[in-house]
């Protein structure tokens, strides 16, 4: 029984991390790639590591599961967020089919 | 259940070899630092798998570690590309 939730929730993980990566490839510039990749790569990573805990239950290996599931969810969206402001700074076009780009007109504001 | 995991690590080993494309291939500096950040995170759920699969408890070490490190080599490149020191 808990072999199979697990494989559920493995089954579920891979799904996601395919789906973000299929969306690092196809989509037009770095921040909709950005976008894409890093929420659904870390839910299935996330997914996974539920998995792992439930597998094992409350064990060495479960604790560990627990611990990187909580860093995971911490610094994904964390060094999603730098590389953003990086391209921003760094100069890179937003694609042409974007309607708004409010960190510019922020920053714009800010300087007059 | 072998079958499964076999197309568990499939899934896993096709998302790796995208990311591989986008950083050889992304036009610009940011798109390789994104694709390089998704390969740490990727692998890291695939050592936690091998963990499951081969019933060794080691893996799940390595795959701390390797968020650790992937997540500081990711703040060195977003640091890198705007072009400021690390104290800032």
């Amino acid at each position: 029984m808990n072999s199979i939730a697990a494989a559920v929730c493995f089954g579920i993980g891979a799904l996601f991390n395919l789906l973000g990566c299929i969306g690092l490839l196809r989509l037009p510039d770095v921040y909709n790639r950005l976008q894409a990749a890093t929420k659904c790569v870390t839910f299935g990573t996330l997914f996974i590591m539920v998995g792992v805990l439930v597998w094992s239950g409350i064990s060495a290996m479960g604790v560990k599961a627990i611990l990187c599931l909580v860093f995971i969810l911490i610094t994904s969206p964390t060094a999603a967020h730098a590389i953003a402001r990086g391209a921003h700074r760094s100069g890179v076009r937003l694609w042409k089919k974007s309607v708004k780009d409010a960190y510019r007109e922020d920053t714009e504001t800010e300087g007059k | 259940m072998e079958i499964a995991f076999q197309v568990f690590f499939g899934a896993l080993f096709l998302c790796c070899f995208m990311c591989l494309y986008r950083i050889g291939r992304g036009p610009t500096a940011p798109d390789r630092a994104v694709a390089i950040d998704i390969l740490g995170i990727v692998i890291v759920g695939f050592c936690a798998l091998m963990a499951v699969v081969t019933g060794k408890d080691f893996y799940i070490n390595i795959a701390i570690t390797w968020a650790l490190l992937s997540f500081i080599g990711t703040i060195g490149l977003a640091k890198y590309l705007e072009g400021r020191g690390f104290d800032e």
